[in-house]
């Protein structure tokens, strides 16, 4: 039965790679967005949305700003209205306000947008107004290829409710000229007797990191960096934290809860865990570009991406922005999993374990839905299908700062990247295998998908930001943190944030 | 015609009235009675969000503290070059028309675009501010240091603003009486004296008037912090305004945050009352 569904998946993997010649001249003449790929036959294909007809019809979009997400969206929408004769809105919002611009309408009983952009995370809080995706969709080709994990992602209690346009983990990036560079190997090791190579501990990241702070050490007559990281207030600082914190904190041997203890919902978030992290992290200011801890996301990439800085962690973003035809360091930069710990904190015994622990962070990624009160509900379903249809997809994969990572069985095949994008071998071996390997782990952390997530992501965003400012230690910013996430237990109820957490929970320890 | 018949006419302003102002208010009331949020509805709770207010958030009131800061300091600063620029052009000088639409620009550009444009000039790495000043070998943590980021946002303020402050100011001396100055003129008057004892007493009624405006306004800084620093480094200028709008509508916890802005409008109203008749009495002796 295994080898069969194998096989299976293979077959699609390879149709949806390799199909795309059928329609290629058609439709890359007039849309020049697929001309490495052309139409890619499915459900929702160029050639199959050309067939529906919405003249007359508008579809209100809410999306992030540009570019990230926000100009997919808008190119998507523009290539839709073409092919089907339907007016597009779309209105771009700051990722902070996404959450408020849905939820104040949802609110107040109204859908000014048919269809609205989030985060994944947004889900509990969300899914009593997004209309769950309809079986046509459930159904459909594009569907078949996303991951069981993606799957799961965008839905609660079995019932799809964002429907899957991008898919996102946290892993690391460096600059292979540099990590794999025989001469520089040997002054790392000369300067400070230490080996040169892919980290595997933050400390090791760190070391390396403010090693090569500062100077130019590509030749390129400008100075480099040792890291970019999203250090911003409220831009998403929060999951840079959490991403920094699994090594410390994600210990295999005590399940039952990263955030809190499930039990007693009692917060961990200032255990001596988080609090070495936290402590790593306001010691990657020293090692950061100028202004770097007020870099958001896309400082964060056009950092990276730009080749100002040794490493970087977060989204596929940066990565993908590297390996761009216009980029000053395609082929140069490699990705690895995100950095472990020589320690890792057992919250139950209240003890630090000294042995080497890695855990990697499925961040998940942007999430889509149609609003449950839309009147155009079809046309809606039909643009998020089309958005994520085989030849946008592949195409959206290849610019960074689109924001649409890997989420189909077929993304993981390095001869996507290597025959349409023109990576190197290695280097789409060893992205596919890193991100492959985090679907397979048995110690990962998922977000947090409670009620009023927003709340305690925001107070994650303060204290933690504090602390990168010098106003509070880590300890203290993290005591805070916890102070403020019990106030909001109590707020939301402890039972109703137990219920939520647990889903997360059983997918951590991997009983789901 | 019948007496009352007047009152006919003053329902259609009235009735904008309530619709923009009396309502909103009143509503604000009601959600600050409610634990209207993501996960609650418009449900009544009674003091609850005031006494969490008043006794378990220090952040608001050090938002408030910093905002008081803040705006003393760019009303302040753009009270004094205003007026200075503002005498300037009122004297007879070359290119006076020039000059006066000059000053004017920043105050009819857009606030968040502009905002957007200053972060970029700060910006550490990549604005030509530090750039410039990495030549003399320094690179300021403009937005990145708790204090400098403050004096960004005070710089960004007074750029935008004291044209404001400039025009009112050049109106009120451009209506000025010429008697007192011809007085002071036949008396032998030095330009310090005549602008000491004569130009600004003349002045104080209408400087008291946009003192009183810009402090409104200044109260309000938002956009500002909220595109060049987002509130940090930390909370380092977090403002009020922008406290509220983190609680409202960055965690939707609506009705905290309508006790916040209904809290804060008060405490706005008294403050502001007094300082209007402490400037008042400082400068309208007579």
């Amino acid at each position: 039965m295994k080898i069969i569904k194998t096989c299976l998946s293979a077959a699609i993997s390879s149709v949806l790679i390799f199909s795309p010649m059928a329609y290629a001249d058609k439709w890359s003449d007039q849309f020049p967005h697929i001309k490495a790929t052309g139409d890619i036959a499915g459900d929702c294909s160029y050639e199959e949305i050309s067939k529906k007809n919405y003249k007359g019809k508008t579809l209100k979009i809410n999306t992030h700003a540009v570019p990230v997400i926000g100009q997919p969206t808008a190119l998507h929408a523009e290539q839709f209205a073409k092919l089907t004769g339907a007016k597009v809105d779309v209105t771009h919002t700051p990722a902070g306000d996404l959450y408020a611009k849905a939820m104040v309408p949802f609110k107040a009983g109204q859908a000014p947008y048919d269809i609205v952009f989030g985060f994944s995370n947004f889900i509990n809080d969300w899914r009593q107004y997004l209309a769950p995706v309809p079986k046509k969709y459930m159904n459909s080709t594009e569907m078949k290829d996303v991951t069981k994990s993606h799957v799961g992602v965008s839905s609660w209690d079995g019932t799809m409710y964002q429907y899957p346009v991008d898919g996102d983990r946290h892993y690391l990036k460096y600059r292979k000229d540099v990590i794999d560079n025989p001469e520089m190997q040997k002054k790392y090791k000369a300067d400070t007797g230490k080996t040169l190579k892919v980290p595997t501990t933050w400390k090791e990241y760190g070391e390396m990191a403010k090693y090569f702070n500062g100077w130019d050490w590509d030749g390129d007559g400008e100075k480099e960096y040792g890291s970019a990281e999203v250090m911003k207030k409220d831009d998403l600082m929060f999951a840079a934290f959490f991403s920094r914190s699994v090594a410390y904190a994600k210990n295999p041997r005590t399940p039952g809860g990263f955030f809190f203890d499930l039990e007693t919902m009692k917060p961990n978030i200032n255990n001596p865990g988080f609090v070495e992290a936290l402590g790593d992290w306001v010691e990657a200011t020293k090692y950061v570009p100028p202004g770097g801890i007020n870099f958001g996301l896309g400082d964060e990439i056009g950092s990276f991406g730009g080749g100002q800085t040794l490493f970087s962690f977060s989204w596929d973003d940066a990565f993908i922005a590297a390996m761009q035809d216009d980029s000053p360091i395609k082929n140069k930069v490699g990705a690895a999993p995100l950095p472990g710990a020589d320690k890792v904190w057992n919250r139950v015994s209240g003890k630090w374990e000294n042995q080497y622990n890695q855990a990697p962070y499925i961040v998940w990624g942007w999430a889509v839905g149609v609003a449950k009160k839309s009147k155009v509900q079809e046309m809606a379903f039909d643009y998020l299908c089309f958005f994520s249809n085989g030849a946008n997809h592949q195409a959206d994969l290849a610019i960074g700062n689109f924001g649409v990572n890997p989420f189909k069985n077929s993304d993981f095949d390095p001869q996507l990247y290597i025959n349409t994008m023109g990576w190197d071998a290695d280097i789409a071996n060893s992205y596919t295998k890193t991100l492959n390997d985090m679907e397979k782990s048995k110690n990962r952390v998922f977000p947090l998908r409670v009620r009023g997530v927003f709340e305690f992501t925001s107070a994650v965003a303060t204290g933690t930001s504090k602390a990168l400012a010098g106003q509070l230690s880590p300890q203290e910013a993290l005591d805070e943190v916890a102070k403020e996430w019990e106030a909001i237990v109590n707020r939301v109820g402890k039972k109703n944030v137990q219920e939520d957490y647990a889903v997360g929970v059983k997918m951590e320890d991997n009983k789901l | 015609m019948n007496f009352k018949h007047k009152y006919v006419f003053l329902f259609p302003g009235l009735f904008v009235l309530i619709g923009i102002l009396i309502f909103p208010i009143i509503f604000v009331v009601r959600l600050s009675l409610s634990g209207w949020n993501s996960y609650n509805g418009l449900n009544f709770i009674g003091l609850e969000n005031y006494i969490r207010l008043f006794t378990d958030d220090p952040r608001f009131w050090q938002s408030f503290f910093r905002l008081s800061f803040l705006s003393v300091t760019t009303v302040v600063l753009q009270y004094v070059i205003g007026f200075a620029l503002a005498h300037m052009v009122w004297k007879d000088i070359k290119f006076q028309r020039f000059f006066r639409v000059l000053f004017l620009i920043p105050m009819m550009t857009t606030p968040v675009i502009m905002t957007v444009i200053w972060r970029t000039f700060f910006h550490e790495s990549l604005g030509p501010v530090n750039d410039i000043l990495s030549n003399f070998g320094m690179s300021p943590k403009w937005l990145t240091d708790p204090t400098l980021a403050k004096i960004t946002v005070i710089i960004v303020e007074v750029w935008q603003w004291t044209p404001f402050m400039f025009l009112l100011l050049l109106a009120g001396l451009l209506s000025l009486p010429k008697e007192p100055f011809l007085a002071a003129a036949i008396d032998g008057a030095s330009p310090v004296r005549k602008f000491i004892y004569v130009t600004f007493p003349l002045m104080a009624p209408i400087s008291i008037g946009a003192i009183i405006i810009r402090l409104i306004e200044a109260s309000k800084i938002m956009d500002t912090v909220y595109v060049l620093t987002s509130g940090g480094p930390g909370t380092s200028t977090e403002t009020s305004s922008f406290y509220i709008f983190i609680k409202g509508l960055r965690e939707f916890q609506m009705g905290y945050a309508a006790s916040m802005s209904f809290t804060y409008l008060i405490i706005m109203i008294i403050s502001l009352t007094f300082i209007a008749k402490g400037l008042t009495k400082l400068l309208l002796k007579d």
